[in-house]
């Protein structure tokens, strides 16, 4: 057991985010939660304690369905699109291509952008105007004969189309960790398998792919969170509407336009533990994993 | 071994090998277009006059080129770029000293419950800020009205520089933490040995090594500064707004056309996209650092 003197240095040195770490994250969640708890739906009143009576009453209200439903898709579609895509990017690649640092650079890219500002193309791409009227997409599908869309103005698949650009904004990321990943696999563990008299195929399912599960984990967890909070692009595209709704606009509308902080809070709460309840067992897990040698 | 079954198979495969590298680099080149659609939406529109609106001409290379959409763009976003300047550098700096600081005692100068420190400190990583929000915007209006300074914390940039350090904070520690775990623990112990203290320690050994995770951190936080909305839109008025607000507003407009729109988005996305061609492998670590920790 070391002195107190060798250590008392460096924690007083992290002290100062300690503190901010503990303040600005710990206690401000707490704070959110206690106010999601109490009946201050406007922003004069002191607001009494009212238990979970928030959290449950906002199931009855007709547009939360709506907003979780639609963040339920645009998750789906959104987690699964850049998963595959990133996956056969890096698939693509793996052993090693001409030009491959071009490609990286091009498929990376997006991710130095703002959503607000691929937002606004993304918005003309995917402009809902048909025949006559239609610019983006439509009018390319138009020439080329593919049938043109609703995009995100389609009432049952809406969110689907959401999903597009941030697929395209997140997939080069994806690709990057698999590629990683794949080059993280020995050369002579696949050399054995050959040996062993496994096919190339076979190479991939029983030794890289096996060896991609972290990366997967890793890959689902980043774009898990980013999808459950999901807001710039949202605003973006098609601003507050309903036919896109998501909690976090929900929460936006419920501070700015309906002056109501208990019910914001309700929904901050949610959004919160819909990522909490992956993200801490990811944490300690891969905490853990690195202690062990 | 099997060294003629194996010299066999890999004749037969050269032929397959050739063809499967054309159908990849086939594959990979029609990614490359359909990723640099956007692009060159942005940029073909950017440079149409407005008479050339028609949706008939759409995807058409203007007829005339023109600055004018740009021109234009630039006034209207001006002011908005420049409070993302002043949000972004002192703030990427900020969250460098602090990241360095802790990253270096958290993998050198370690305490009891360094790691349970750590791993509190990561979840702040992955929080979504929604959850802190409301909090947050009351604090900083608290903080105007205590410090007299109105406009200042609420609904100014240093408020919004504030936030970013303070939720900069985990991965910043993690960026640091992980490269300083790469520093031999030697080099900390000789200089341990000759009676340099930890800040000296830190000061003549381990700053003067740090400029690769230095500059992750300041590429990783300047362009989440520079890009953030959330924060933004919570959290400043008309007079801080930076550039993203000003952008969403001005796109917002039904009034904008789309040139002017597309200019502003172009114009928006330059410093950001300069970083990522000039230090695009700096900016490649901080990536993956958000993703395989240790």
């Amino acid at each position: 057991m070391r002195r107190a003197r060798t250590w008392l240095p460096g924690l007083l040195l992290v002290t100062p985010s300690i503190i901010a770490i503990g303040v600005f994250v710990y206690g401000m969640l707490g704070w959110n939660f206690r106010l999601a708890m109490t009946d201050k739906h406007d922003e004069v009143s002191e607001g009494n304690f009212v238990g979970l009576k928030n959290f449950v009453d906002i199931w009855d209200q007709p547009r939360w369905h709506i907003s979780v439903s639609h963040a339920i898709m645009f998750t789906v579609v959104f987690v699964l699109g850049a998963l595959a895509l990133g996956w056969l990017l890096a698939f693509l690649m793996e052993k090693g291509i001409r030009g491959e640092g071009t490609f990286r650079a091009i498929y990376l890219f997006p991710m130095a952008i703002s959503f607000v500002a691929t937002g606004i193309v993304w918005r003309w791409l995917m402009n809902s105007g048909m025949e006559q009227r239609a610019v983006g997409l439509n009018r390319l599908f138009d020439w080329i004969g593919l049938p043109q869309w609703q995009w995100f103005r389609d009432p049952d698949w809406g969110m689907a189309a959401m999903a597009l650009p941030a697929i395209w904004q997140m997939s080069g990321y994806i690709m990057a960790l698999f590629l990683a990943g794949f080059r993280g696999v020995p050369e002579e563990l696949r050399e054995a398998a050959r040996v062993d008299g496994c096919t190339e195929w076979g190479v991939y399912r029983y030794v890289v792919l096996p060896m991609l599960r972290p990366v997967t984990l890793s890959a689902l967890i980043i774009l898990g969170h980013i999808s459950l909070k999901v807001f710039d692009l949202i605003v973006a595209v098609s601003g507050k509407q309903i036919i896109t709704d998501v909690p976090a606009v929900f929460m936006w509308v419920a501070v700015f336009d309906s002056h109501d902080p208990a019910k914001g809070a309700t929904i901050a709460s949610y959004i919160v533990l819909s990522v909490a309840v992956f993200v801490i067992p990811y944490l300690i897990w891969s905490v853990r994993k690195e202690r062990r040698p | 071994m099997t060294a003629v079954a194996h010299h066999r198979r890999s004749a037969a495969g050269a032929g397959r090998r050739r063809l499967s590298t054309t159908v990849r680099l086939v594959l990979l080149i029609a990614f490359v277009v359909i990723f640099l659609i956007p692009i060159y939406v942005l940029l073909v529109t950017s440079f149409k006059p407005l008479t050339e609106a028609d949706p008939g001409q759409a995807w058409n290379l203007p007829q005339t080129w023109t600055f004018e959409a740009w021109q234009v763009a630039w006034e209207k976003l001006a002011p908005g770029l420049w409070n993302s300047v002043l949000l972004a550098v002192p703030g990427s700096l900020l969250s460098c000293v602090l990241g360095s600081m802790n990253g270096y005692v958290l993998s050198k100068w370690r305490f009891p419950g360094a790691d349970v420190l750590f791993t509190l400190f990561l979840f702040g990583m992955f929080i979504p800020y929604q959850g802190v929000m409301i909090p947050l915007v009351q604090l900083l209006v608290n903080l105007n009205e205590v410090t007299g300074l109105q406009g200042v914390f609420y609904g100014g940039i240093p408020g919004l520089t504030l936030a970013h350090v303070v939720y900069g904070i985990p991965i910043c520690t993690l960026i640091f933490r992980n490269y300083y775990v790469t520093v031999p623990d030697e080099l900390i112990e000789a200089s341990r040995v000759d009676g340099a203290g930890m800040l000296r320690t830190y000061w003549s050994v381990v700053l003067p090594v740090s400029a690769p995770a230095i500059a992750v951190v300041i590429i990783w936080q300047f362009t989440s500064m520079w890009n953030d909305f959330l924060f933004a839109v919570f959290l400043t008025g008309p007079t801080s707004w930076p550039t993203t607000v000003m952008l969403n507003n001005i796109a917002g407009a039904q009034a904008t056309p789309y040139s002017q729109q597309m200019a502003a988005a172009i114009l928006a996305s330059v410093p950001t996209m300069l970083i990522y061609v000039l230090l695009g492998r700096f900016f490649m670590r901080g990536l993956m650092a958000g993703a395989l920790k240790g």
